[in-house]
């Protein structure tokens, strides 16, 4: 008899879901009076604005309108960043679930082992079959509903028209159109986990003939990716036309915030490398679903059982189009996170970041080489030596711009004023953990060492160092530092410092070990972490400490979800530049109305001019004036 | 504050919004029939054989699909001619012979298929006929969403011509740039999957 | 795009002739087919008149003729990354570990199990 597979009900996640609807603090901010922002009353006068466009929309939009279908992008990238940290809550549990396992392998799961339902954990105990799918769902979901709607579509759409200026995105409603094509994608995935046979459990990177063969659960996977992907193209469509077209005047290529060229790069590396993973899935629905053979090679057998399919297919040519897509898409991981720190040490060091046009210019060179390099994913797969040093080569080129920008941004530091702020804690956090994770990806680009850590923990080692303490720390810091802007009010200091400090420590605890498993051969994607081969049984100690590291990171999230929402309403409230920034989304108020400014700003300088001599403050707006007495200090 | 550069160009770059979003659109659709050349070239060139594909297909058959697409591309720029021209019953006499043009097509596909499927010529039997299916179908379902579009823009869609002449404009000439893309990898398909 | 009426009507023009001439290249397309070129050759013929065509199409019809620099660097940019997906797997296949995976007895090896399975 085939039982429903029930979902694992992670703790404290569905008391989150009523605060879904916090984009609606834009829906009570409209209706107030505005009355704070004095300091910057002689550049925008948004009250004016602000009474037009209630009257023109708030009174009369309806609730669906105005909270769920809303086409403001700061609603919109609202949605995005709740909807992403909702979901990465969602896979760090899926995640702690695993840990478990892999830490005391065969033991019964403590409190929830019930709720998993006796199809993936008869008696609490998790079967293999469930562990892959745990597995492959914590990385589709961490990275296509997790990370890159909060790093791109949320942060992304609330803060890159304010920072260039613009009213909203250029196609307001396609943008509306992406986040629910997003969601849907979302809901699909989640839906896995109740199809006969459970979640796709092929690994994130569902290889074929595997994938081909697997449960129902893949081609649900599937369906989800064509809509995750839909959604991504046509953001990426509306990022590049309003980043090119809706500048404010006076703001030129070489002026924009290093944020919004981060997103610019980003935007070009999601149009142009998710279409063939696109096509690729098609194909691999057709396998599934068409019983067409495009990755299925001849001969095939399956439990003693020959294929009854045409043949003729390449399993590597899923890997190709695959990684085409999945190694771009690792920089898409990156690439907001290097914005947002750059922004936060620019303001935290009370000075410009060092080399900004050689930065632009590695962003952009990276972005280029991008495309080039995915082999490096394949090195065990019967490449000849030729090819195999084609794409080493490449890899190692392209570990040049990462170099750049890393140190470009510790350069920034020396002879700064650095504030410690809880933003700039997370971004100064970030420095040494993304040149962890960088230098260790060198084994892994180099052909020789890659034949020992090909498959190791070594490569989660080190793709999590880059992701988690890297971009997940860095967008943190990003949430900190642009909550004011988003709500009017400050997130609390302390409980901030006790996040950073908790999240860093345990992050590390974490991971680090990883390296020491990859090291001695454990293999990747084992259900009982490693335990019956014989060359990890020294280091199978390091699975308790990892799990202990992961429970402990959970434990830290907490500090941050409740301050997250306690100060929504109840946080410090702030005026529209409490940071004293430069970049031209400080001066719109916190936070902004429908329209943002209620002229367009005129930008006079470049994004990070802090500290310039012969200014009264440490800090000239982008958007600001330029003052009389200036003129002659500036050189 | 309105949306600026939505029909207007913006000085320095040249465009306006609609035309440059609908070529970003384009590139990201080279890209995904990409994918599916390559595809098509990985999976023949690691075959034991591959069929002629004029052993398999109807060459004049594909070949009068060929004359009827690029005939819809001269007639759906003629269509923004016309508006140019301020021509406007021209205009929907064009686009009625687009649309037209590309019903006739996705009529004649629709035989090619059903004539393949009673043959028991499924895409399961093989990759030549696998892959033919798939390049083709999305391509038809591309021609579809054209279509949907362009009868839009002869139905409903042509209130704007009264309101916002400029916009309107706009909006043809990007459902023009869609509908010469797909034409364009027509153009490719018939000789890739009909002739070699 | 802000044409006047007159140029407009020279653009009618170029469309009937290059769509004369997109005619024409499908009838040599069609007609060169069945000549009988080693496989190598008809592919580059086939795509060369393929490529022409669609040339025409892009020029004219879509008027990148006329078009911003900014488009163009876009379209070049699109054309590399095409090509880099259409040959960089193609190399990685064509240049392999042995005589085991080589073209064109991919299948070799597989066609062995299936000789074993078959018992014959």
């Amino acid at each position: 008899m085939e039982l429903p597979v029930a979902v694992p009900i992670p703790e404290g996640c569905g008391t989150l879901a009523p605060w879904f609807f916090s984009p609606g603090i834009y829906g009570f901010k409209e209706a107030q009076p505005y009355e704070r922002n004095h300091e910057l009353a002689h550049v925008t006068t948004p009250a004016a604005a602000h009474g037009e466009h209630a009257a023109e929309h708030g009174q009369n939009e309806g609730f669906l309108q105005t909270y769920v279908f809303s086409l403001d992008h700061k609603v919109i990238g609202i949605q995005y960043a709740v909807t992403g940290l909702l979901f990465l809550f969602f896979g760090f549990c899926l995640m702690m679930v695993m840990r478990w396992q892999l830490a005391y392998p065969g033991s019964p799961i403590p409190v929830i082992g019930g709720l998993m339902g006796e199809a993936n954990a008869p008696g609490g105990i998790m079967l293999p079959e469930f562990y892959n799918q745990l597995g492959a769902m914590h990385g589709t979901i961490m990275v296509f509903l997790g990370v890159v709607p909060l790093a791109v579509g949320g942060f992304g759409n609330f803060v890159l028209p304010l920072q260039i200026g613009a009213p909203d995105m250029a196609f307001p409603k396609l943008n509306m159109l992406s986040y629910w094509s997003f969601f849907l994608g979302g809901v699909v995935m989640l839906a896995s986990f109740f199809v006969p046979g459970g979640a796709a459990n092929s690994g994130w990177t569902s290889y074929a003939p595997l994938s081909v063969i697997a449960t129902t659960g893949q081609t649900v996977w599937l369906v989800g990716m064509i809509f995750l992907i839909t959604s991504s193209l046509l953001g990426s469509v509306n990022f590049i036309v309003t980043t090119i077209q809706l500048r404010a005047p006076g703001l030129t290529f070489m002026r924009l915030p290093f944020f919004v060229w981060a997103q610019l790069v980003t935007a070009f590396l999601l149009l142009l490398a998710f279409p063939p993973l696109e096509a690729a899935g098609v194909l691999q629905l057709m396998d599934r679903v068409a019983g067409t053979s495009f990755f299925l090679p001849s001969g095939l057998v399956v439990g003693d059982v020959p294929l009854e399919v045409s043949g003729g297919g390449s399993p590597l040519l899923w890997q190709h189009l695959f990684w085409f897509l999945a190694h771009p898409e690792v920089y898409v991981l990156i690439l907001p996170a290097l914005g947002i720190v750059a922004d936060i040490i620019a303001n935290n060091t009370r000075k410009p970041i060092w080399g900004y046009r050689v930065l632009v210019a590695s962003l952009i060179f990276l972005g280029f080489m991008s495309f080039v390099v995915w082999a490096h994913h394949m090195f065990l797969t019967g490449m000849g030596t030729t090819m195999s040093s084609f794409f080493q080569t490449t890899t190692m080129i392209i570990s040049i711009p990462s170099i750049v920008i890393l140190s470009g941004l510790f350069l920034s530091l020396h002879g700064g004023s650095i504030r410690f702020t809880t933003p700039m804690l997370f971004a100064l956090a970030f420095l040494p953990m993304f040149g962890i994770g960088g230098l260790t990806g060198l084994p892994l680009g180099l052909t020789a060492p890659d034949i020992h850590l090909h498959d190791t923990y070594y490569v989660i080692g080190h793709f999590h160092y880059v992701v988690a303490p890297g971009t997940l720390l860095a967008l943190m810091g990003g949430i900190y530092y642009w909550f004011p802007k988003a709500t009017g009010r400050k997130m609390n200091d302390l409980l901030g410092r006790i996040h950073f400090w908790g999240s860093f420590i345990s992050i590390n605890v974490v991971f680090m070990p990883m390296f020491i498993q990859g090291l001695s051969g454990m293999n990747r994607r084992m259900y009982d972490g490693g335990a019956t081969y014989v060359m990890n049984q020294d280091v199978l100690v390091w699975n308790e400490v990892i799990a202990m590291g992961a429970w402990a990171l959970g434990f830290f999230q907490l500090f941050f979800i409740f301050n997250f929402f306690r100060s929504i309403n109840h946080g410090e409230k702030v005026g529209a530049n409490p940071w004293q920034a430069t970049t031209l989304e400080w001066q719109a108020p916190s936070p902004p109305p429908h329209g943002n400014f209620s002229t367009p700003p005129q930008v006079h300088r470049g994004p990070y001019e802090y500290s310039v001599r012969g200014a009264q403050k440490d800090f000239l707006m982008q958007g600001e004036a330029d003052e009389p007495q200036a003129e002659s200090a500036k050189v | 504050m309105e949306i600026p550069y939505t029909v207007s160009e913006r000085p320095d770059t040249g465009l306006n919004n609609v035309k440059l979003g609908i070529w970003l659109f384009l590139a990201s659709e080279v890209m995904l029939f990409g994918g599916l050349f390559s595809s098509y070239v990985l999976l023949r060139l690691g075959a034991v054989d591959w069929p002629l594909g004029s052993d398999i297909l109807n060459v004049p058959i594909g070949a009068f699909n060929t004359v009827v697409l690029i005939s819809s591309s001269i007639t759906m720029v003629m269509c923004y001619a016309a508006l140019k021209m301020n021509d406007f019953p021209k205009y929907k006499l064009y686009m009625g012979l687009t649309i037209g043009l590309a019903l006739t097509f996705l009529a004649v596909k629709t035989y090619e298929y059903v004539e393949k499927f009673s043959h028991g010529d499924l895409p399961s039997q093989s990759t030549y006929l696998a892959i033919y299916f798939t390049l083709t179908g999305l391509h038809g379902i591309h021609i579809l969403g054209g279509v949907v579009v362009n009868g839009y823009f002869l139905g409903p869609g042509t209130a704007m011509w009264k309101t916002q002449p400029e916009r309107f404009i706009n909006r043809i000439e990007a459902a023009g740039l869609y509908w010469h893309f797909v034409d364009l990898v027509w153009i490719f398909l018939f000789p890739v999957l009909y002739l070699l | 795009m802000s044409d006047s009426a007159e140029e407009t009507k020279k653009h009618i023009k170029t469309y009937w002739t290059i769509g004369a001439a997109l005619m024409v290249l499908t009838l040599v397309t069609v007609a060169i087919s069945y000549v009988e070129f080693a496989v190598p050759l008809t592919i580059t013929v086939a795509l060369i008149i393929a490529a022409t065509k669609g040339s025409l199409v892009m020029t004219y019809f879509m008027h990148l003729i006329g078009e911003r620099k900014g488009i163009h660097a876009t379209l070049l940019l699109t054309a590399f990354f095409f090509l880099v997906l259409m040959f960089l797997p193609l190399l990685s296949h064509t240049d392999r570990i042995g005589e085991y995976m080589t073209l064109p007895n991919a299948n070799t090896a597989t066609a062995d199990v299936q000789h074993e399975v078959d018992g014959h």
